[in-house]
């Protein structure tokens, strides 16, 4: 009998069998449930109608809000669906709540779930957000789900989930000083389109991974629902259980687990990182690949560097890396996916100057810790393109009018290709500054 | 939702890749789907993201939803190519066709968390098709859908389609989403009241 995947096994584990197989139909127990102020409205009222108004959720401690998308508007309807968390927490005493205006508001839910402890390797994390698949990095099976499914997680902490075959994709090498994980998921997304990996899990391999701090390894596992990817995953190393270890406050104990030596991978994919060039996706596809070099020179108006794929430490350090002392020739937004990494950026330092003085001395704009314009979202959102205009960004979808206006163009790039592009004024090969 | 046998109307035809910010765009999910009142929005906006010329093919510009009802759509069928629903895990996408009144969507294949939110709410039937019907559909067509068969007949034209069956789904479709589903395997049980 075969051996089985990382995704395999932890399936396996949660529905209480020995083994199983992809295709296989299971009830799952739920580890973690996360909503955010977008889909938790509507999750809470599934709940309700479903179990009954003064129905409990089925464990205090596994459920996690985290207000996020729409936090600095005036929008009345936005602001109204953060106090429906309010209302929900209250009325069901949940703790792990990251309220909008206190200290402990946090910014983005994937990143936020990180910081706070909330991922750990071997279990399974459900959240309403589609990258959610963002855990996958610590080793543990995460996806995302509708309000209805987590309407049902809520009420009952299980789920029924088809098991899906597992990619494998293999970097070899390491990555060079030009070169960040943006560049390794946007190759594997243009090579295999934005429907390659739908139904499948993506498991990545290889030194070229296990080279990655945990930041980058979540950059990867977060794009992979741009591959239309069930989830992503990287099997714990060292590095992973560092980073848990420091953060897992509540001391919960985890499973360490990997790939069988002989499981079945319906696909793979080796790279070389030696012959990797710095990607873009173009408009309006995060599969419409091109590589930097055959884009240099198309005329930009605006660059922006944030989200929970291009928004933590090691995507500011690389940008600063790039933009210390010089000037944007466009307008530049900076959006720190937490308020951790937003405090950071005042406290670490390039040069003498922190991360912050340099962004703004360059001419950079730089915004609070939330999702903001990643998604559009009301008018009045920080960075929001409120026109046909054409911006090159880290974050992670340039579906028409996913940044704002229907009409505007998105590039998706590393932080190094859109800070180059940023002091140029149009797209610029990042390799220029490691001269 | 009790299934029906036929499902019949006109059908609105659109391309590859519709991912839910064209369905759904970000600045009306602040819309609450557990009112009513709200839900009935979603039915305004649904698909407003799609560009003008990739709406209603194959000519395109044709608008979605026409003068004296802004809410519901003439169209109860959507067509479409492949990947449709891609994007975020927004069950709003579903919601606004379902308050646009559409029935089914038929294409090539879908992305995992639409269909899933499609099927487990319980707001239409997702069909699949192996053949690429885009091509051989027109908007303002009017289509016949009978489940028993899984067949699709182009009334307008004549032609008739074979669907794929809803297979592993079919349950939960025909009990009318996850909680009901649930509900008769015996992992839920509703509030007595
Ligand atoms: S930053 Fe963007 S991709 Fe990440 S959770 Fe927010 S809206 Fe979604």
């Amino acid at each position: 009998m075969a051996g089985m995947t990382l995704t395999e096994k932890i399936l396996a584990k949660h529905a209480q069998r020995a083994r199983v197989a992809p295709g296989d139909n299971i009830w799952v127990d739920i580890d973690v449930l996360m909503t955010h102020d977008v889909c938790g409205p509507g999750t809470i009222g599934v709940f309700h109608k479903q179990f009954g108004k003064n129905a409990k959720v089925w464990d205090r401690d596994k459920v996690v809000i985290i207000p996020d998308h729409y936090i600095f508007t005036a929008d009345a309807m936005a602001n109204r669906n953060v106090d429906v968390l309010r209302a929900f927490v209250k009325e069901q005493g949940l703790p792990h709540f990251y309220d909008v205006g206190t200290d402990r508001y946090k910014g983005v839910c994937h990143i936020a779930l990180a910081e706070e402890g909330h991922t750990r390797p071997g279990e399974l994390l459900l959240g309403t957000d589609s990258h959610t698949c963002n855990a996958g990095a610590f080793g543990e099976f995460a996806t995302g789900i509708g309000n209805t499914d987590a309407g049902f997680v809520m009420g009952t902490g299980k789920l029924w989930l088809k098991t899906p075959p597992t990619m494998r994709f293999v970097f070899h090498g390491e990555l060079p000083p030009w070169l960040m994980a943006k560049d390794m998921i946007l190759s594997v997304i243009g090579d295999i389109g934005c429907d390659g990996a739908t139904y499948k899990a993506m498991e990545f391999d290889g030194q070229g991974v296990f080279g990655l701090n945990m930041e980058e390894r979540m950059t990867l596992c977060n794009m992979v629902i741009e591959a239309g990817g069930k989830n992503g995953v990287i099997a714990p190393d060292q590095v992973t259980l560092d980073y848990v270890n420091a953060r897992n406050k509540s001391g919960k104990k985890y499973e360490v687990t990997q790939s069988d030596g002989d499981a079945t991978f319906e696909f793979e994919k080796v790279y070389d990182l030696s012959q990797l060039k710095p990607v873009v996706a173009k408009p309006h596809s995060p599969d419409n690949k091109a590589f930097v070099d055959e884009l240099v020179g198309t005329r930009l108006d605006r660059a922006y560097i944030g989200s929970c794929t291009g928004g933590k430490m090691t995507d500011f350090r690389a940008a600063a890396r790039v933009l210390n002392g010089h000037t944007v020739k466009v307008d530049t937004f900076i959006v720190p996916a937490t308020t951790e990494i937003a405090k950071n950026l005042k406290t670490e330092t390039l040069d003498g100057k922190s991360l912050e003085q340099v962004f703004l001395n360059a001419g950079a704009k730089i915004g609070e810790a939330s999702c903001a314009a990643c998604l559009g979202g009301p008018g009045d959102t920080f960075g929001r393109l409120n026109a046909a205009l054409r911006c090159i960004s880290t974050t992670n979808r340039n579906f028409p009018g996913r940044m704002g206006h229907k009409e505007a163009e998105v590039f998706l790039a590393s932080p190094l290709t859109v800070a180059a592009s940023a002091l140029n004024g149009s797209i610029t090969d990042p390799r220029e500054y490691f001269a | 939702m009790k299934l029906p046998e036929i499902i019949r109307g006109k059908v609105y035809v659109l391309g590859d890749n519709v991912d839910t910010d064209q369905i759904i765009p970000a600045q009306y999910l602040t819309f609450n789907p557990s009112i009513p009142e709200e839900y009935r929005q979603f039915g305004k906006y649904a698909l407003i993201g799609v560009p003008a010329s990739q709406g209603g093919l194959p000519k395109g510009h044709i608008p979605f939803h026409e003068a004296g009802d802004e809410f519901v759509s003439p169209y109860t069928i959507i067509v479409a190519g492949k990947n449709f629903g891609c994007g975020s895990s927004r069950e709003h996408a579903p919601i606004a066709l379902d308050a646009a009144g559409i029935k089914a969507v038929i294409a090539e294949f879908y992305a995992r968390i639409f269909f899933r939110n499609a099927v487990n709410g319980g707001y239409l039937i997702p069909f699949e098709t192996p053949a690429r019907l885009i091509e051989k559909v027109c908007t303002g067509d009017v289509l016949r859908i009978e489940l028993a068969t899984s067949t699709m007949v182009n009334e307008t034209t004549g032609e008739q389609f074979l669907l794929r069956s809803l297979g592993e789904v079919a349950p939960i479709i025909e009990t009318g989403g996850l909680f009901p589903y649930a509900e008769k395997a015996g992992m839920f049980s509703p509030p007595s009241h």
